[in-house]
């Protein structure tokens, strides 16, 4: 598959459309999570979020989701039409019209078995008015069925979400999180709880849904060793950005070895 | 109330001969009434773990009752309901701020309630006994009025439940998911409780303290059992609360027991035969 990377930011954004993070800091009650985080992401860009657990980042997801109070500015510039400021103020009556459109993948939530919600009751619930407790018209019904095809998870349709393995669980997630298709893509550890075969699956359709659609991805991941093969940019967080750059860049600096305690040479493990 | 009365008298029973036994008729209404209401919330109560927490309110709204008698009102309902109103109100409010566990945060306020119910109604040496009716509940007592007041939160929570609902259940699966398709989770989990603070406490006197958080609990947990999908979910928590309500009654009027306790023991046996038959994936 062709990748276009957008490598190069410069000093503005070109054009392109672009979330930006100025001096983003977040503290809960007095102990700073986040210090002066800074960086950009640009359409058709995947970056990939690393730290150690603990690191902040999932406060950083939820200050873009705007879920939590942060200082500094985070804002999103579209391709075209003003600059969106992006803020925590949850009651407000304007809704989500003034924000970016973030779709969401949450870390992996647990379901129990026995759970009666359906994939199809999870959609309709999500993206539909119709109250889920009635049976769903045919209309919905096929309406979804075509939305879970694009991430090929037609017949998951009817299974429990408490059934779904790991790589189908984040499979429909990611789909949900596409519609409507937003403006940034949100995925907090979609590797984690997900097998080879999985992961490898996902990681395509996060190749194929940034180069079909105009959107920029941030996502996650604990799991260095496929960062190369998806990532355009790798962002180094421990409470402070510590690094960003290319995969290779980040992944042989010593701000990586020292940030996962890793330890080269003798005596190291 | 007369339409209802002539439709009863349809049926093949002695106390529904016409112009008698009216307090069995009334409870049959109030029954009909009540099991939907209790086996709609139901299927949210379980979805969203909270029983505990409805449990806790049927607490709060003895001590209402004991506030409400304390103040000398002929009916301490009202006091109740507001009572469990602001108790589900601030239990809402302390559980979002507190970093506490949701069942920790529970705990305090039911044990408060409880304490608090006991202190009052005993208060200046006062016997304890009138309120034991309260703990047994007794659905023949039920006054048409009531009913009417029951059948009008009925259509309330049905409106809910047509609008809120969906985004009732994703805040229940992932309030940072909800969030993030632009639901209000604080205001749908406050609204949702005060739709079972003001149930809990209108019916409490009818079915009884002792045995009401099993309405709240026992038809869903039965109807998960077995369904596949949302919809067959709410249809076997209504229903079973339906025919384990009516079930009960004649129960009760044919053998002189507690309707409540006998209600109660059917949807447990409701969930017995539904765990035999549980799906299996």
């Amino acid at each position: 598959m062709n990748k276009i990377k957008h490598t190069t930011c410069g000093g503005s954004c070109a054009g392109r459309c672009c979330l930006q993070l100025d001096n983003v800091s977040v503290s809960f009650s007095g102990c700073e999570v986040l210090d002066k985080v800074s960086f950009h992401l640009h359409c058709g860009e995947i970056a990939a979020l690393i730290g150690p657990n603990g690191a902040g980042k999932s406060s950083l997801f939820r200050s873009i989701l705007g879920q939590i109070p942060y200082s500094g500015t985070i804002t999103f510039s579209p391709a075209d039409g003003p600059v969106i400021h992006i803020s925590d103020d949850e009651d407000s009556s304007t809704g989500r019209g003034t924000r970016p459109l973030i779709g969401y993948v949450p870390q992996s939530p647990s379901f129990d078995r026995g759970n009666p919600m359906s994939v199809l009751d999870f959609f309709v619930a999500s993206t539909s008015k119709w109250p889920v407790w009635l049976p769903v018209p045919q209309k919905i019904r096929d309406n979804v069925t075509q939305i879970l095809t694009r991430v090929h998870g037609e017949e998951l349709l009817d299974r429990s979400m408490g059934a779904l393995s790991g790589g189908q669980l984040q499979r429909v997630l990611l789909s949900m999180a596409l519609e409507p298709l937003p403006q940034i893509l949100v995925l907090d550890e979609p590797l984690s709880g997900v097998d080879i075969d999985g992961e490898h699956q996902l990681l395509e359709m996060l190749d194929e849904i940034r180069t079909r659609y105009d959107l920029s991805i941030l996502l996650s991941t604990h799991d260095f060793a496929t960062l190369g093969s998806f990532a355009d940019k790798v962002l180094l967080l421990n409470r402070s950005l510590l690094k960003s750059g290319t995969p290779d860049e980040v992944l042989s600096s010593d701000e990586f070895y020292g940030a996962f305690h890793l330890h080269l040479g003798k005596g190291g493990h | 109330m007369e339409l209802w009365y002539s439709i009863v008298s349809l049926l093949p029973f002695e106390w529904a001969e016409p112009d008698s036994m009216f307090f069995m008729k009334n409870a049959l209404l109030a029954v009909l009434v009540i099991s939907p209401l209790f086996g709609l919330l139901s299927t949210m109560v379980v979805h969203s773990r909270m029983s505990f927490f409805s449990d806790a309110l049927g607490h709060s709204a003895f001590t209402g009752m004991a506030i409400g008698a304390l103040l000398g009102a002929n009916d301490p309902t009202w006091a109740s309901v507001v009572f469990a109103l602001a108790f589900a109100l601030l239990f809402n409010v302390v559980r979002r701020r507190s970093e506490l566990a949701s069942d920790t945060v529970i705990g305090v306020f039911s044990s408060t309630a409880v304490a608090l119910g006991i202190f009052i109604s005993t208060f200046g040496g006062r016997s304890f006994t009138k309120f034991n009716s309260i703990l047994i509940g007794d659905i023949l007592s039920v006054e048409p009025e009531k009913i009417g007041i029951l059948a009008v939160i009925l259509v309330l929570v049905l409106i809910l439940w047509g609008f809120s609902f969906n985004h009732l259940m994703l805040s229940a699966v992932h309030p940072a998911l909800a969030r993030s398709r632009g639901i209000n989770v604080f205001w749908q989990e406050t609204l949702f409780s005060a739709a079972i603070a003001v149930v809990v406490t209108l019916s409490m006197t009818w079915v009884g303290l002792l045995v009401i958080n099993s309405l709240l609990v026992l038809p869903a947990a039965s109807a998960r059992n077995m369904a596949r999908n949302m919809a067959q979910y709410h249809l076997y928590s209504v229903l079973g609360a339906i025919v384990a309500g009516i079930a009960g009654l004649m129960t009760s009027y044919y053998i002189g027991s507690s309707a409540g306790a006998a209600i109660t023991l059917y949807l447990s046996f409701y969930f017995l035969i539904s765990f035999l038959f549980r799906k299996r994936s």
